[in-house]
C-alpha cells in the first residue's frame, strides 16, 4: 500500500509545474487546443501578454483595433469553424467594449470565452484606474461568467468556461482575472471539465414525445419545417435533409439557419421573417403542421404572434427548455440536441411527398419573383441594385464562399440572393442586428476556414463602424473580400421612414469619404464601380484576386427590400411592394 | 390571464454573482420582486432564494426556466399560496414607557401572539412570525401608539410537495463517476 501511494505522489508532481497564473493562462488556452485569439493589450492584462510573447509559435495572436473586433473576429472564427472563439482585453475600457460582442454571442449562441484583466485583489473596490466591475456589467449577456482572484483557481475556471460556452446551446463565458492572480505562482495541473452538476447542457430525449411528433408528421396533409441555427449548432445538417427528403416537407429558414441545406435543395423553399421570401411567410398560416427545428420564434420571424400559425399543430425541436412556450405555445416539445431528435424521428415517420401542397410554394414564389426578385437580380432599370450585386457573387464564386453580413438592407438582401452549398456559410448578426459586425467577423471567419472564399458584404453605414479593423486585413494580409454596396444612406432606418414616418431622413444621410482611398491607404487593392456595365467583372476581379481585396459598389440610394412584413403585422399581410 | 402571488424556491450553488444574475432575469423583463430571501437549505453547500412575485402564471413558468437556465442553478420551482407553508417575521421597536402607559398595549401583545425579545430602558423590541396579513393587522394595531421602528423579512415557504434535490444531485453524481 505504502508504495502505490508513494509512486501516485510522484506522479502527481511530476504532472503539475510550479507556474505563474499567467502561464497558466496560455497553458490552459493551449490545452484547448486554441491556437489563435484576437485581443487588445492593456495594464491589467499585461502579465497575459508577456507570457503570449513566450508562446507565440503556438499560440498567434492578432491584435484587433478596438476590443469590439476582437469580439466579432472571435465570432466570425467560431461560426465557421464550430470551435470556441477567444478574445482577450485589459480591465476598465477594454472590458466594456467587449460588451456588444458579447450580447451579439449571447443572443446568437456563439461560443466564445473572453478573457479581461483585472485590478489587484488588493484594489478591488477601490475605483483604482481602470477598474470596472465587468462581472457586474457582462451578466446579462454572459451565458456565464466569473472572477478569479487567486492563482490556484486558473485552471480549473478556465476548463469550465470553454465547456460551459461549447457544450448545449453554445454562449458566451467571460473570465475576468485579476492582475495578482496573473502574476502569483500555482501547482498546474490541467483537466478538462466534462460536467457541472448544476448544469444539464443537453436535456435527454423523451421517447413519447417524439413518438407524438412522429404521429403528427405522419398524418399532416400540409406539414412545414422551419429550421433555425440549432441545426448548424448540433451539426444536424444530415439529418434534417435526410427527414425532410424521406417526408417530401417543404422547408424554410430562419437567416442563423441559413446554408444548413443547399439552397437549391428542391425541399428548400426559402426564408422566413420580416425580409423572408413571399411563400414561406404566408404558408406559415395554412399549413396544418409546423415543425420548428432548432428556432426560437424571434419576434422577426414570427409578426404578430397572435395570428401566427393560429391553425397548426406546433412541433418544436429544442436543445434548451427555456425556448419552450416562451414566445408561441407548442404542442409538442422534443427536447434535445437536434442531431440526435431527428434521427431517432427518421425511422418513425413514413415516406411520403406534398406534392400540391410543394406546389403552393412555388406558385407562391413566381408572385414574388415576378413582383420583386426579376427586377431586384435582373433590374432594367437605370441604378444598381444590392441584389444583382449578389447575384454577380454567386456567379464569380460558384456558391461556395461563406458569406458574411452586416446589418441592414444588404443583409436582408445578402440572405436573400445568396447561395450556398456548404453549411456554416452565412455569417450574419442576426439576433442582435450589431451594425459593424461584419468586417470583423470576415477576419476571424477566414481565419477559422482559410481554405475557404470569405466575402464580406457591408454597407456604407456599418462599414464605418469597425472599418479600423482594415489595419489588421493589412498587418496580417488576410485574403478577406470587402463588398461595401454604398447608398449613401443608413438604408434600412432610411426605408421605415420612408414608409412609416412619411420620407422625414431624420439622420439617415450619409456623406461618405473616399472609400476606395481608405483602403489604398491600408495597401488594400481596391476598386469601386457604380455602372452596370463593369459591375460583373469587378466582382469577379474581387473574388480571383488573390490576397485581400475592397470592392466599393454604389446603388442606387433610395430602393427598398421587399417583401416585407410591417412591425408587428402579421406573417400574412407580408407585402409585396 | 391574472396575476397573482407566486413563491419562486432556487436550489443553487453558493457563488459571488447569482443573486445578481437572478435579480437580472426579473429586471430585463420589468417586474418586481415582492420579496426576497437566500439562505441555506437542507442540503449541505446548496444555497436556496425565496423569491415572491405578483404576475401571471405565464410569466412566472418562463421566470423559472429562464432562472433554471443559469448553469449554477441546480433546479428551480414555482408555487401557490396553497401548494406551500410560508411566514415572515416582523420585528417591532417599541418605547418603553407605553409598556407601562398604555394596558391596552400589554394585551395587544397578549392577542397577537408575540414575542418580547428584549426590553431596554428605553424600548422594547415585538418579534412576530406569522402570514403577512397577521403582521399588518398587528402593525396597524400598535401603529396608533406610536413604532420607533418597523422591518418585515422576506418570505420563507417550503412547499408541500418534494423538492427531490440531494436525488438530482447524486444522479449527476453517478453519470460523472
Amino acid at each position: 500500500m505504502e508504495t502505490v501511494k508513494a509512486t501516485a505522489k510522484k506522479e502527481t508532481a511530476k504532472k503539475s509545474m510550479r507556474i505563474t497564473g499567467a502561464e497558466a493562462v496560455i497553458r490552459c488556452l493551449l490545452a484547448e487546443g486554441v491556437d489563435l485569439i484576437y485581443g487588445y493589450p492593456g495594464g491589467a492584462i499585461m502579465p497575459v501578454y508577456d507570457e503570449l510573447y513566450k508562446f507565440q509559435d503556438e499560440l498567434t495572436h492578432i491584435l484587433t483595433r478596438h476590443e469590439q473586433g476582437a469580439t466579432h473576429a472571435a465570432q466570425g472564427y467560431a461560426r465557421v469553424s464550430g470551435r470556441v472563439g477567444v478574445a482577450m482585453a485589459t480591465s476598465g475600457p477594454g472590458a466594456t467594449n467587449l460588451v456588444t460582442g458579447l450580447a451579439d454571442a449571447q443572443i446568437d449562441s456563439t461560443p466564445m470565452v473572453c478573457i479581461t484583466g483585472q485590478v489587484a485583489r488588493h484594489l478591488l473596490g477601490s475605483d483604482a484606474f481602470q477598474e470596472t466591475d465587468i462581472v457586474g456589467i457582462s451578466t446579462p449577456v454572459t451565458k456565464w461568467n466569473y472572477q478569479i482572484t487567486r492563482a490556484e483557481e486558473i485552471p480549473e475556471i478556465l476548463a469550465k468556461a470553454f465547456y460551459i460556452a461549447k457544450s448545449g446551446r453554445p454562449g458566451p463565458v467571460l473570465i475576468d482575472i485579476t492582475k495578482n492572480a496573473q502574476f502569483d505562482e500555482l501547482d498546474f495541473d490541467y483537466k478538462k471539465c466534462t460536467g457541472v452538476r448544476s448544469y444539464k447542457p443537453v436535456p435527454k430525449p423523451d421517447n413519447n414525445a417524439i413518438a407524438k411528433a412522429a404521429e403528427l408528421i405522419n398524418k399532416a396533409k400540409k406539414p412545414y419545417v422551419i429550421w433555425g441555427q440549432g441545426v448548424i449548432l448540433g451539426e444536424a445538417e444530415e439529418e434534417l435533409k435526410a427527414l425532410i427528403e424521406k417526408t417530401g416537407i417543404p422547408a424554410a429558414w430562419t437567416i442563423m439557419g441559413e446554408s444548413a441545406i443547399p439552397t437549391e435543395h428542391p425541399l428548400n423553399v426559402g426564408m422566413v421573417g420580416m425580409h423572408g421570401n413571399y411563400g414561406p411567410n404566408v404558408l406559415t398560416n395554412e399549413c396544418d403542421l409546423l415543425l420548428a427545428i432548432g428556432m426560437r420564434f424571434d419576434d422577426r420571424v414570427t409578426g404578430d404572434l397572435n395570428t401566427y400559425a393560429k391553425q397548426a399543430k406546433i412541433v418544436h425541436f429544442e436543445i434548451d427548455p427555456a425556448e419552450i412556450n416562451k414566445n408561441v405555445k407548442v404542442d409538442v416539445a422534443v427536447l434535445g440536441n437536434a442531431k440526435e431528435t431527428l434521427a431517432e424521428i427518421l425511422p418513425l415517420v413514413d415516406k411520403n411527398s406534398h406534392e400540391a401542397w410543394l406546389q403552393e410554394f412555388a406558385k407562391k414564389h413566381q408572385e414574388e419573383y415576378d413582383v420583386v426578385i426579376k427586377n431586384d437580380i435582373t433590374p432594367t432599370k437605370p441604378g444598381l441594385t444590392m441584389g444583382e450585386v449578389i447575384e454577380e457573387v454567386n456567379k464569380a464564386s460558384g456558391q461556395k464562399a461563406v458569406i458574411v453580413t452586416d446589418v441592414g438592407q444588404h443583409q436582408m438582401v445578402a440572405c436573400r440572393y445568396a447561395k450556398f452549398k456548404e453549411s456554416k456559410s452565412n455569417i450574419t448578426s442576426g439576433g442582435l442586428g450589431t451594425m459593424g459586425f461584419a468586417l470583423p467577423a470576415a477576419i476571424g471567419a477566414k481565419q477559422g476556414a482559410p481554405d475557404r472564399e470569405v466575402v464580406a458584404v457591408i454597407g456604407d453605414g456599418g462599414y464605418q463602424m469597425t472599418i479600423q479593423e482594415l489595419g489588421v486585413i493589412f498587418q496580417h494580409q488576410i485574403p478577406v473580400k470587402i463588398l461595401v454596396l454604398n447608398n449613401d444612406f443608413l438604408g434600412m432606418v432610411r426605408q421605415w421612414q420612408q414608409l412609416f414616418f412619411e420620407k422625414r431622413y431624420a439622420s439617415t444621410v450619409m456623406t461618405n469619404p473616399d472609400f476606395v482611398k481608405i483602403a489604398e491607404g491600408y495597401h488594400i487593392k481596391a476598386n469601386s464601380v457604380s455602372e452596370r456595365k463593369d459591375l460583373a467583372a469587378a466582382v469577379k476581379e474581387m473574388i480571383d484576386f488573390e490576397g485581400p481585396y475592397f470592392l466599393e459598389v454604389k446603388v442606387e440610394k433610395e430602393d427598398n427590400v421587399f417583401p416585407m412584413i410591417p412591425s408587428g403585422a402579421s406573417v400574412s399581410d407580408i407585402r409585396l411592394k | 390571464m391574472d396575476k397573482k402571488i407566486f413563491t419562486i424556491s432556487v436550489y443553487s450553488e453558493n457563488n459571488v454573482g447569482l443573486l445578481n444574475r437572478i435579480s437580472g432575469i426579473f429586471l430585463k423583463r420589468h417586474i418586481n420582486i415582492e420579496s426576497l430571501n437566500v439562505s441555506k437549505s437542507e442540503i449541505d453547500q446548496v444555497s436556496k432564494f425565496t423569491i415572491v412575485v405578483n404576475t401571471t402564471e405565464d410569466w412566472v413558468k418562463r421566470i423559472v426556466q429562464q432562472i433554471e437556465k443559469q448553469i449554477e442553478v441546480i433546479k428551480a420551482y414555482y408555487h401557490t399560496d396553497e401548494e406551500t407553508i410560508f411566514q415572515e417575521t416582523a420585528l417591532f421597536k417599541i418605547s418603553s414607557d407605553l409598556l407601562f402607559d398604555e394596558p391596552l398595549i400589554q394585551n395587544a401583545i397578549r392577542e397577537s401572539n408575540s414575542k418580547i425579545v428584549t426590553v431596554h430602558r428605553d424600548f422594547f423590541v415585538l418579534a412576530k412570525t406569522a402570514q403577512r396579513k397577521e403582521i399588518e393587522a398587528m402593525h396597524d394595531l400598535l401603529a396608533p401608539y406610536g413604532i420607533m421602528q418597523f422591518v418585515r423579512s422576506g418570505r420563507i415557504a417550503v412547499s408541500k410537495e418534494a423538492m427531490l434535490i440531494s436525488e438530482m444531485l447524486e444522479e449527476f453524481h453517478n453519470n460523472n463517476k
